[in-house]
Order: C-alpha cells, then structure tokens, then sequence
C-alpha cells in the first residue's frame, strides 16, 4: 500500500519549471533514494514531500489525505505528526544539549519525555554524549542527534536530505547502518542524495533530470 | 516533564548559554530599571527630604490676631497649634514688638523665646551668642547705627506715649549686647531679647504682634492646616509664608516633572535597545527558527518562545535594576540632601512589571518577523 503518492506535480518559479509532471509512489516500509545533480529539483521535490512547500499543479497524495491542498497551519501540523527530517547541516540547537535537542521535537509534537529521548539517543549510540552541547560533537554525533531527534515521534515517513554530506567514510556507513536497522524495523525511508554510494544501498532508486524523473532503478540486490 | 516545564527549561538554555548576546540587552533593562527605580525612589523621597532642607529657610506658617479686635495671645497660639501634627511642627515662636529707645534712637525690640527662635529661624548667623537674662541680640543695620558690637552695654527706655506726664524718671534697663544679628532681611532693624526682659522693660501685657511656627508638611498640606486653623479659632488668623511655601513647591514640581521626563526617556532608549538586540537575535537564529517550525512548530510557539525569553530577562533586568536603583537614590540622597533613605520593598515588583512590559514591548515588531521565516529557505542556507 503506498504511503505517498505524488501525482503529475509541477513547480513552476515563473518561466522555470523545477519539477515538471513528476509522478511517484513510495510504499510503506520502502527505502527511496532520489539522486540527481545540482538544480535537478530534488531539493523542490524534498520540500514537497516534506510539507515545507506545495506543489504549483498536482496532487501529493501521503496517508490518503491531498497535501497540496492543505494551509500552512495544516502542513505544519502533517510535518509535526508523520514527518522525520534528517539534514546535511544537522541543524542542531547550538544552545540545548543533545537530549535536550531530541526532546524539542517531543516538544512539538506531543510531551517531552527525557527518559525516551535518552533511549533514542542510545539506539543511535550516544547515550554517553546526551549532556553535551553540539559545539561538544564531531560532526558524526550531532547527524546521530539529527537522526534520533527525527525518530522520537515515530513518523510514518523518514526523510533524510544529504544525511551523509557532512560526513567522513566512518560516520557515512554508521548512519548508513541506523537507516537499515531502522528499515529492517519497517521504517519508510527517502533520501535524498547526489552520492552513488548511498543511493545505491536503498531498495529503489531514481534520477531527477531538469525536473523530471530520468530513471528508476530497482536494486536488485537489496537485503541480501 | 511537562511542557511548560520544557518551555522554561529552552528559554533559560538560551538565556544562559547565549548569555554574551543576551547580556546587552539585560544591561540595557537593568540600567533602565535603575534609573527607573532610582528616579521612583527620590520622587517619592525628595518631599521629605526637601521639606527638612527648606525648614532651614525658617517658618513657612504664622500665626496672627484674627482681626484688630482681638488680641493674640501664647494660649490662643497653643490652642491653635494644637491642630498640627506634633511630629511635624517643629518649632513655635512668639514675638511681641515695642519701641524702646537707646541712645535716644527709636529702635524696635522684639521679645520672644530666644531658645526655640533656634527651630523657626534656623539661617541666623550670629557674631557673638544667643542672649540670655539681660542680654540682647542687636541687628546688623542697628549695631552699626548705634556703633554697638558684641560686649558693649546701653541703657535702654520705654515709652508708651501715655506717661508723658509722669514725674517719676524713667530709668530705662541696663543690657549688654550678647551678640550681632545677620540674616540678609528685616532681621537686621531689630533688636532680640528675651519675652521676660521685654516684659520688664515694657510692661506685661499678654499680647503678641505674630507667631511663627515650622512645620514639616508639604504645601497642599500647609494650606489644609492654615485653613482649619483660621475656622476653628476666633482669635487667631493662620497664613502661610508664600516666600518659603511656594518656593519648596516650584522646586518639587520641578524636580519631579524632571523625574518623570528623565524616566520616560531612559525607558524609550531601554526600548530601543532591547528591539535592536531582539532584531540581531531573530536575524542571528533565522536556521533555529526555520529548523523549529520544520519539527512542526506553530508561529504562535515560536512568538511565545522568544517573548518568553525577553520578559524573563526583562523580568531579571528589572530586579536587578531595582536593587542598583536603590543604591543609586542612596548615593544621591546622601551627597545632595545628606540623609539615608528608606527602601521601598513595593519598588521591586513595581520596577519588574514596569521592564517587563518595556521589553514585551519592545520585542513585538522583532518576534512578530519570526512569523515570516520559511523553513525551506533558511535550512537551504538561502
């Protein structure tokens, strides 16, 4: 059963067309790589997908309910309820220590509660760094902080835009193992990425191109 | 933990972890709020301390008879004076007036009570020393009419006019000068003596030309006696002395319309301070702001995460303001009026709601412009 389905949207920025007539649908449980060089539109389209932007026609269509139509308050709310985001730049809260940053996102959505938000942070080994501040993080940690504030409101749909851009080899393939725990648990995983290595572990993979989906391919070899 | 527990925990986080930033702008509502304070404190002050300082320009009230009828005695004066406040009157003194003569001068002596004239006329510079039995204290302008200095003896005369035909001499009373009067006004035609040496001199007739009395209250106040007196009693007329009264009020209103100016300025510029350092904060945590309302924030949150940090730090400035305050109208208390003054606890909470609603103020137009930051924009670094 798809989870999302994007239907012939565009996004039009006056004579420029960022998307052009892309449709897509991503099951539940499924793990999307969307790839494509610089001004592809994959930023336009994670926008989309993560109710921070509405497309100019067409119909975004996540947990049967017509996002596109929806206000801002109304995206905000879909954001705060069925939405993880992970970024390339971590965005951390320079000021709030890394539990504290995994409990704002509680905070949001329904109660903070420290004792889950240190259990989230031990899922993704941090446990031992919850009481520091990110300026006291490698670069690693505080996109484990991203990942595990992103998971404490279980959203239905995981969404990582070049969670691994920022990252040495190391830190790449360990957040690259939290992405298949947390996939092998059921979790729906798109991410966003100009790095073949990391569109290539996801189980579909397609290519924006001037707007509009180039290719899709399908690894054959996922799960094995 | 609870969400309003949550809440105070962010905004103190930003507070104390930010608090380079934040401290130009806890700087600006604490030396606001100790102006505020400060300047609150010696209004409400300045009319004690200025009615004590203006008691040393002498008596702001007098008593005379009623009309010319009647005559003023000390019992009618007391009778009188027994409407004022005792902690605030703090000096009464009689003075009756003859024309005696020395030297064959006609010169005129007042009788009165010497030790209290030390209350009403406190700005008596005197060459010399108060007098005592026998004794008189000589105007400037008579002591250089006479030639007489501090030391020197005279004969002097009393004459009421209707003895001329007496053929017993009058010998007069021998007095000795005990000192010479300065004061700068019509003190100085005059010559001082006790009640007792007057009354031997002139004879004992119970009456008084005037009364002066030194009360410590404001000129609303004054007036308010004044009035009561003159209604109450059929023999004496109270009236203020407008030279005095009206010159502690011009001061007072003065002073405290330059309070109320001074604090209204201080508190604009606190205001213009804070919103400048609120503008740099909303600007400096634009990606903060986008990645809060991409985690599902609502803009009314955001507005009332970043006022909640300005009132709780305009709430801190504000107490801090109040303390410095306090030492701020004591140093001015002490160097211009030396006395201490009293703290005002009220000031506390007074001076804190008061920058709390300055700050509030002054960070609307700065956390209303968080309601503008796109999230997609600001995470993109754009």
């Amino acid at each position: 059963m798809s989870l999302l389905e994007l239907r012939n949207i565009s996004k039009i920025y006056g004579s420029l067309k960022a998307l052009d007539n892309v449709s897509l649908k991503v099951d539940n449980g499924e793990w999307l790589a969307i790839m494509g060089p610089s001004g592809s539109g994959k930023s336009t389209l994670m926008n989309i997908i993560g109710c921070m932007d509405k497309p100019t026609l067409g119909e975004v269509i996540l947990d049967g309910k017509d996002i596109a139509k929806e206000s801002d308050k109304g995206l905000t709310e879909i954001r705060r309820d069925k939405i993880g985001l992970i970024f390339q730049q971590f965005h951390l809260v320079n000021y709030l220590t890394a539990v504290e940053n995994v409990m704002v996102a509680q905070y949001y959505h329904s109660i903070p509660d420290e004792k889950e938000a240190l259990e989230a942070l031990d899922r993704v080994g941090l446990a031992d760094r919850a009481k520091h501040l990110p300026s006291q993080l490698s670069g690693g940690e505080q996109q484990r902080v991203c990942i595990a504030r992103a998971l404490i409101n279980h959203p239905e749909l995981i969404l990582a835009d070049e969670p691994t851009g920022n990252l040495d080899e190391a830190n790449e393939n360990i957040v690259l193992d939290i992405f298949r725990q947390l996939h092998s648990e059921g979790s729906t995983l798109i991410v966003v990425t100009h790095d073949p290595e990391v569109g290539e572990v996801a189980q579909r993979m397609i290519t924006l191109e001037y707007g509009k989906i180039k290719s899709e391919v399908v690894n054959q070899d996922f799960g094995k | 933990m609870t969400k309003q527990k949550m809440f105070l925990r962010m905004i103190t986080a930003s507070l104390i972890r930010r608090r380079s930033r934040m401290l130009v702008a806890l700087l600006a509502i604490a030396v606001g709020g100790t102006i505020l304070s400060g300047l609150v404190t010696i209004y409400y002050d300045v009319p004690r301390q200025m009615g004590a300082q203006f008691r040393n320009y002498g008596a702001n009230m007098i008593f005379v008879a009623a009309d010319t009828d009647t005559a003023l005695t000390m019992g009618a004066a007391e009778e009188a004076a027994s409407i004022i406040n005792s902690s605030e009157l703090l000096g009464m003194t009689p003075y009756r007036y003859e024309t005696v003569r020395i030297h064959e001068q006609p010169i005129v002596a007042a009788g009165t009570d010497i030790e209290s004239t030390k209350a009403t006329s406190p700005y008596w510079h005197i060459d010399g020393n108060y007098p005592g039995s026998g004794e008189v204290l000589v105007g400037s302008d008579v002591a250089e009419h006479l030639g007489l200095g501090a030391g020197d003896s005279f004969n002097a005369t009393y004459s009421s006019g209707d003895d001329s035909d007496s053929e017993e001499p009058n010998l007069g009373v021998d007095m000795k000068v005990s000192g010479i009067l300065e004061t700068g006004g019509s003190e100085e035609n005059y010559i001082y003596m006790s009640m007792d040496d007057l009354n031997a001199l002139a004879g004992e007739n119970g009456k008084l030309q005037v009364v002066e009395l030194s009360i410590s209250a404001t000129q609303d106040e004054l007036k308010e006696y004044a009035e009561k007196i003159s209604q109450s009693s059929d023999a004496v007329s109270a009236r203020l002395v407008k030279r005095v009264t009206q010159s502690e009020g011009t001061v007072l209103t003065k002073l405290q319309a330059l309070v109320f100016i001074v604090t209204a300025v201080v508190l604009v510029l606190t205001m213009i301070c804070v919103a400048t350092t609120m503008t740099a904060v909303v600007a400096e945590r634009r990606k903060e702001i986008g990645l809060r309302k991409a985690l599902g924030a609502s803009d009314g949150s955001i507005i009332g995460e970043f006022m909640g940090e300005g009132l709780l730090l305009g709430g801190f400035g504000g107490l801090v303001g109040s303390i410095l305050g306090f030492v701020f109208a004591q140093i001015v208390s002490v160097n211009v009026f030396s006395s201490s003054i009293t703290f005002q606890p009220l000031l506390i909470p007074i001076t804190m709601i008061v920058s709390v609603l300055v700050t509030g103020l002054a960070c609307l137009l700065p956390v209303r412009s968080t309601m503008a930051i796109d999230p997609a924009l600001v995470l993109k670094g754009e």
